[in-house]
């Protein structure tokens, strides 16, 4: 039983991962890759982190619908229907990737890993509140401005058009001129 | 089950993701190579958590911080590209490094 | 209060939604046609009405299947399927009085989870088909999704800070005295808009609306059709029977038991879904959008402050 658990989400997670690379629909690759990453939510789940599982496949499924849109808009060619490489540097890439594992392999199973120390919690999620709130607050804190620059810098970077294009040079227009008409005030 | 499938298979995705973001031209493909790296990350931070050191929260924490930097990256990796496809057409990487000149 | 549930519990489920979601759907033909060609005149006419999405899954069953060109058809099934199977799984976590098939430590973030399934479900099954009003019904359920997801997030968050328990049980216990839809009012409202958002349906139906040909099921036939716009019925069924437990107090109230309080709740939220729904125009995704993030989404965040402050004096 453990063995199916663990095995099979874990070689769909490796095997979609590499299929996001072979796929011509972008597609596909895009919900390969959440496949991938939903089966790497499931493995956490089964590593006994409920709560943080379930938030990752929360999150990849959102994250990557939307990253499905920008994936068609900004390809050349989003559905595949005339196949094309993108790729560069190929050989080398995968010389350093298989040396990189083959180092990572060596360390896994040769280092002496320690002991245990402690047990689970009988509620994670709780230990991981309570931890944010308490001592890993800075950590906390620094995400949400890490957060709050993302949304600003991203806006500024997507977006052409400023206040002075929607109100006018003086400001004083009273209706916005915006492209898209919206819901509120108008 | 002991920790070292968990952690194989967390290199393993962490090399894939890198592979690809190594050879994908295109910069939003760079970024699901980058999204498959920190899916290794997180897979790792658990395994960490609850085989060596379940009693504190620490591993928990890295895997939130994970998770927001794969959102962050994906946020401002889009923008960007948004930002240089509006400017330059372009959506790769090669071209990209014109932008220097 | 978390009693086991029997293990026959897991295949009851899908049966018990899909059947919710049939008479939902009868229900609502049966309105449509009343407002389309008078009341009934019979009680005969009347099961005649309220049959009609029964005979149109059989219809669907016995039609030649229409085949687009360069369909991407594995995306097309992966998609119609996984909305139906998303609703099923987000329905786990619903409890039948006190009792959920599984009533997870974290399961308001898993019936989270598992409706955001749709976005990825829906952008399939309009992309799948390479066709345009297909792939404009997806795109505008992922524009719609934006705006809906953030309040709804918050308000279901809301309601799992009321109760300190992120357990849909818990949500329950907590509401044995005062419902949270009465002192949570907002979040309760914005749970029913997002409701009819998700399940795109209602005044929320542009993604598969009719000004684009029926949207992102507009390719679809046979199974795939039934699959997602069986589907949709039980995502909304699922979405507003979760505002039971989370608002309404769950199985809690006087005289009947609790099981019996639970489904006189969902069929009243149902019932006043379908009556919203014909006194209510329908939203075009723009509007929605921009209502949604300055109007909603900080109402919301009021809401789940002030919760918290109660929350910390109590």
């Amino acid at each position: 039983m453990e063995f199916v658990v663990f095995w099979v989400p874990a070689v769909l997670a490796v095997g979609c991962g590499a299929l996001v690379f072979r796929f011509d629909s972008m597609a596909r690759a895009t919900f390969s890759l959440l496949a991938s990453l939903l089966c790497t939510g499931g493995l956490v789940v089964l590593l006994g982190l409920d709560y943080l599982g379930v938030v990752v496949v929360l999150m990849m499924t959102l994250e990557m619908s939307v990253m499905a849109v920008f994936m068609v808009m900004y390809m050349m060619n989003p559905a595949g229907l005339t196949p094309m490489t993108m790729t560069h540097n190929t050989r080398a890439a995968a010389v350093v990737c298989g040396l990189l594992f083959a180092l990572l392999a060596a360390g896994i199973l040769s280092a002496p890993w320690p002991d245990r120390r402690g047990r689970p919690p009988d509620d994670p999620t709780l230990d991981l509140g309570m931890s944010l709130m308490g001592p890993q607050m800075l950590t906390m804190m620094t995400l949400a401005m890490a957060l709050f620059a993302t949304i600003v810098a991203t806006v500024v970077l997507a977006t052409r058009r400023g206040r002075y294009d929607r109100l006018g040079d003086g400001l004083r227009a009273r209706r916005a001129d915006d492209p898209v008409p919206g819901g509120v005030g108008r | 089950m002991s920790a070292e499938p968990f952690l194989l298979l967390a290199a393993a995705l962490f090399c894939v993701g890198l592979f690809g973001a190594l050879t994908q031209q295109s910069i939003v493909m760079l970024m699901m190579g980058l999204e498959l790296m920190l899916g290794g990350v997180i897979l790792a931070a658990a395994t960490v958590w609850r085989h060596f050191a379940p009693a504190t929260a620490d591993g928990q924490v890295l895997i939130i911080v994970a998770v927001t930097a794969m959102a962050l990256e994906m946020a401002v990796g889009f923008a960007v590209v948004t930002a240089l496809f509006r400017s330059r057409e372009t959506d790769m990487t090669d071209m990209a490094a014109e932008l220097k000149e | 209060m978390a009693e086991h549930p029997p293990s026959w519990a897991v295949f009851a489920l899908p049966v018990l939604l899909a059947a919710v979601a049939l008479v939902t759907a009868g229900a609502d033909a049966l309105l449509a046609a009343g407002a389309r060609a008078g009341p009934a005149r019979s009680p005969r006419e009347a099961a005649a009405r309220a049959a009609a999405p029964a005979r149109g899954v059989l219809r669907e069953l016995v039609r030649q299947p229409r085949r687009t060109r360069a369909a991407d058809v594995a995306l097309v099934r992966v998609g119609a399927a996984l909305l139906p199977v998303a609703a099923m799984l987000a329905g786990v976590v619903l409890p039948l009085g006190f009792r959920s098939v599984s009533d997870l430590p974290e399961g308001v973030v898993w019936y989270n989870a598992m409706e955001a399934l749709a976005w990825a479900a829906v952008w399939l099954a309009g992309w799948g088909p390479n066709s345009a009003l297909s792939l404009i019904g997806g795109y505008r359920f992922l524009a719609q999704g934006l705006a809906y997801e953030v309040p709804h997030m918050l308000a279901i968050t809301t309601a799992a800070l009321g109760a300190e328990s992120l357990r849909v049980g818990g949500v329950v216990d907590a509401q044995s005295g005062l419902w949270f839809a009465v002192w949570m009012p907002a979040a309760f409202g914005i749970h029913l808009l997002s409701a009819l958002a998700m399940a795109f349906w209602g005044p929320f139906d542009r993604p598969a609306g009719r000004d684009v040909a029926g949207g992102a099921a507009a390719e679809l036939s046979g199974v795939d059709r039934i699959l997602l716009l069986g589907g949709r019925w039980l995502l909304l069924v699922v979405a507003a029977a979760m505002s039971v437990p989370l608002f309404l107090g769950g199985g809690h109230g006087p005289l009947l038991p609790g099981w019996a309080w639970t489904v006189v709740k969902t069929a009243a939220v149902l019932a006043f879904l379908l009556w919203a729904r014909r006194r209510v125009p329908a939203l075009r995704m723009e509007r929605w959008t921009e209502a949604a993030w300055v109007v909603l989404t900080p109402l919301a965040v009021v809401q789940a402050l002030v919760v918290a402050v109660v929350v910390l004096h109590r």
